[in-house]
């Protein structure tokens, strides 16, 4: 209730300021709220598609099918699988958690997660062949084959050492 | 952006016609979730706006391309790690500063950590994995970037 209240409170001051910043013709008032709303159109974007996904893949992929290929019997291909998964979706980091609680609360296990959260950050395909044609192939490359195995070992070593202390994922609180 | 929308109203259409109210509840479950975790949503955005505002493109430009690689290297990770930016703002960016003689080691450390390390979609973060998972994952991240910035100084004969 009161962490309600102050976050009310916050929001409320937030768009007082940026109110009187135009009357006064503040500019940087101005530029913060410029800055929100592109950043809110280019979000407006990308989650509508993510959130449809995620409620279409919990009606319909049954958990025994998510728990053979992504539980702890699945074994390198998981890895494979979820890498692939994370590559063809778009949105990065922010659209990866909600998947990877879903994929979660299907049988996957952690260290499948780790992984799915860390590729969604740094191998989405659209993403890196975007970033090859201004950087260069040989820094995408380097980027990639150096990263992608590092994220694969930390992410089995969190998962291992959090399923020993029997860690729950739970959504919002 | 244009296909995702393309390729997600084709699986809503066809998940339509084999099951109405399957479809149904798959869109209350996804407004349902949206919902939950939107006031995070906007805090994150009011935290974004105001950090984009105290670093603009110019002032990153100018951090990144300071005197000693090392030094860049290390602001590079840490501005990457504040700030949010999307992938079609960062590259032209980085492929400007390139031509501006910035080395590739900071440009890796800047790029890497804007899209591992997230200080602000870190409230997010924890709402799904926990504080303590959140910062262990986020600082591992961190020096995986800081691990592909090097690798990438050493083999572009930036370092030795």
């Amino acid at each position: 209730m009161k962490r309600n209240v102050i976050r009310i409170a916050y929001i409320l001051t937030y768009i007082l300021f940026l109110v009187v910043s135009f009357i006064l013709g503040y500019n940087p008032g101005k530029e913060i709220a410029f800055n929100f709303i592109s950043f809110l159109i280019y979000m407006l974007k990308i989650l509508p598609c993510a959130f449809i996904l995620i409620g279409l893949f919990e009606v319909w992929v049954k958990k025994e099918v998510i728990e053979k290929h992504l539980g702890e019997e699945s074994g390198i291909r998981g890895y494979a699988w979820v890498i692939l998964l994370a590559g063809t979706i778009a949105g990065g980091l922010l659209v990866a958690f909600p998947i990877a609680y879903s994929l979660y609360n299907k049988g996957a296990k952690l260290s499948i997660i780790f992984t799915y959260i860390g590729a969604a950050a740094i191998c989405r395909v659209p993403m890196t062949l975007y970033e090859a044609s201004f950087m260069g192939i040989k820094f995408t490359l380097i980027r990639l084959l150096v990263s992608l195995p590092l994220v694969i070992i930390t992410s089995i070593f969190l998962g291992n050492y959090l399923t020993k202390r029997n860690y729950r994922m739970v959504e919002g609180k | 952006m244009y296909y995702t929308y393309a390729i997600t109203g084709l699986i809503l259409l066809i998940s339509f016609f084999i099951n109405k109210q399957k479809t149904i509840k798959a869109i209350k479950i996804s407004f349902r979730k949206f919902k939950k975790i939107s006031p995070t949503f906007i805090n994150m955005l009011i935290l974004v706006s105001i950090i984009l505002f105290l670093l603009p493109d110019k002032v990153i430009s100018d951090y990144l391309n300071s005197s000693s690689k090392f030094v860049s290297v290390f602001l590079a990770s840490f501005i990457g790690s504040i700030t949010l930016m999307p992938g079609f703002v960062a590259f032209p960016l980085s492929g400007i500063l390139l031509t501006k003689g910035v080395p590739y080691m900071v440009l890796s450390a800047f790029t890497t950590t804007l899209m591992m390390v997230g200080i602000v979609t870190f409230p997010i973060e924890k709402e799904y994995l926990g504080i303590k998972v959140a910062v262990i994952r986020n600082i591992s991240s961190l020096l995986i970037a800081l691990t592909v910035a090097i690798m990438t100084g050493i083999i572009f004969g930036e370092i030795f």
